[in-house]
């Protein structure tokens, strides 16, 4: 087999398999909803302080949503050893990562986008920081899955690593965080975000370079 | 220059070497921090517009160096265990993590102290303290893989790819902090060839700098000496030293 053809049988694979547990394709939707929607109630559903705060708890619950499904982008295959064949293959471990983090995003991130409108909505975000929301959610989650994507490979063979994957990665997530809420709350304000979208591509064409490198050499180590 | 490298890579001569070193830095150090506590204290001048308080300067500058640049040494031995697997280089990085987390909370201890007469509270969300929070989050992490793994081989070679995602990091998050608020004064020290900070003010600072360095290399090394002794309690040479029976 080629090498495309090898990514797209894994992507194949990894797809086929979330769209038969659909869970895991609901799931994280679900708590990204119920995050957000405690918002209000913790504080005061004062319209004008919720579009104040709006892109700022909508962006930390899209990471804290990112961060807990981030386990089931290796675990599977590690528990069933699957991971070790994908490993075994003559073709670039890093490659092979960069599509299961495709496939991970694509059942995972791409669906917050989704949600998103409707929590804009609820937040009473003004109709064209939407569209900003959507965009920084297109540019800023890849990025959140390939950082997240070292920290699942090193923590995959430890017992209880949930806890402190999330140590290891949320600091790593804190320029996305900045650049992506400032986005969405300048738009609502109207004031420019072409800076910080160029940014946010910007830290995404990086971590499309180097994570998926990290990653390998993480996951050989955790393989070993 | 390789041959020494290649010595010093080898737990038996790091560990008798550590030890003689880590006494002459220790002693540097002290020497180093009375001067600089002296000049800092006492005989250096009060700001006009921060007046005494300005003496908290002369820890919370250097310590905060201190926390940045026990990262860096961190990293690099980080890459050294990957390229050349040494094992006394991932000793030397083990050791220097919990030093430098210190590092950084003392930074933040005394920036919070300074903080409360010259801004009226203990903390503001400024760029510079808001870095320092996060890196001592980054060490954090660090220390919190290491100890999760159990075989020592896989913990320092996991801890290494980390350190090394992290220094990648560190200088984004620090721009994107800095982007997000600057209330903090600018630089004063980095600008060499003038700087903007009186002489009498700057000696000190720099013997309280050096001070630091210097315990911390030492603290380092005595650590390291014992990681490395307790790595290699089965070996022949650690027996014989002790007069076990090997």
């Amino acid at each position: 087999m080629s090498l495309t053809h090898t990514l797209f049988a894994l992507l194949h694979r990894d797809l086929l398999l979330a769209y038969r547990h659909r869970a895991q394709l609901t799931n994280p939707l679900l708590f990204f909803t119920i995050v957000v929607s405690l918002f209000p109630l913790a504080l005061e559903p004062d319209p004008k302080l919720l579009t104040t705060i709006g892109p700022g708890v909508i962006w930390v619950a899209a990471l804290l949503a990112n961060m807990l499904s981030l386990e089931g982008m290796f675990r599977s295959d590690f528990d069933d050893g699957s991971l070790e064949q994908i490993a075994l293959s003559p073709y670039p471990l890093s490659l092979l990562v960069l599509a299961k983090v495709a496939a991970h995003w694509l059942t995972t991130g791409l669906p917050l986008l989704f949600a998103a409108p409707l929590l804009a909505l609820l937040l009473n975000l003004p109709s064209e920081a939407m569209g900003v929301l959507l965009l920084t959610l297109l540019l800023g989650t890849p990025t959140l899955s390939l950082i997240g994507a070292i920290g699942v490979a090193l923590t995959i063979g430890l017992r209880g690593g949930g806890v402190l994957l999330s140590l290891l990665i949320l600091p790593l997530y804190i320029p996305v965080l900045i650049f992506a809420a400032s986005a969405v709350a300048n738009s609502a304000a109207g004031f420019g975000i072409t800076g910080q979208l160029a940014i946010l591509g910007a830290l995404l064409a990086l971590a499309l370079g180097l994570a998926p490198l990290a990653a390998a050499g993480a996951l050989r180590i955790s393989l070993n | 220059m390789w041959q020494w490298f290649h010595r010093l890579g080898s737990p038996q001569r790091f560990y008798r070497l550590a030890g003689t070193v880590s006494t002459a830095l220790m002693v540097a150090a002290a020497i180093l921090a009375a001067a600089g506590l002296y000049y800092g204290l006492v005989d250096s001048p009060a700001d006009y517009q921060q007046g005494e308080s300005v003496r908290i300067m002369y820890v919370h500058v250097p310590a905060a160096w201190m926390s940045m640049f026990i990262y860096m040494v961190v990293a690099a031995s980080s890459l050294v265990v990957l390229v050349w697997r040494i094992k006394v280089a991932d000793a030397f990085a083990r050791a220097s993590a919990p030093i430098g987390a210190w590092f950084t909370f003392l930074a933040l201890v005394t920036g919070s102290l300074w903080g409360k007469p010259m801004w009226g509270t203990w903390w503001i969300w400024d760029a510079r303290l808001t870095s320092e929070l996060i890196l001592l989050f980054i060490y954090f992490g660090y220390i919190a893989l290491r100890n999760a793994i159990e075989e020592p081989e896989t913990a320092a070679r996991a801890a290494a790819i980390l350190a090394l995602v992290g220094v990648v990091n560190i200088p984004i998050i620090h721009y994107s902090v800095e982007w997000w608020n600057t209330l903090h004064q600018g630089a004063t020290v980095t600008k060499f060839d003038k700087p903007s900070i009186h002489l009498s003010m700057l000696i000190p600072l720099l013997l309280m700098a050096f001070a630091f360095k210097f315990y911390y290399l030492a603290i380092a090394l005595r650590r390291a000496r014992s990681l490395v002794l307790e790595r290699e309690k089965g070996s022949r040479w650690v027996r014989e030293m002790f007069g076990g029976t090997a």
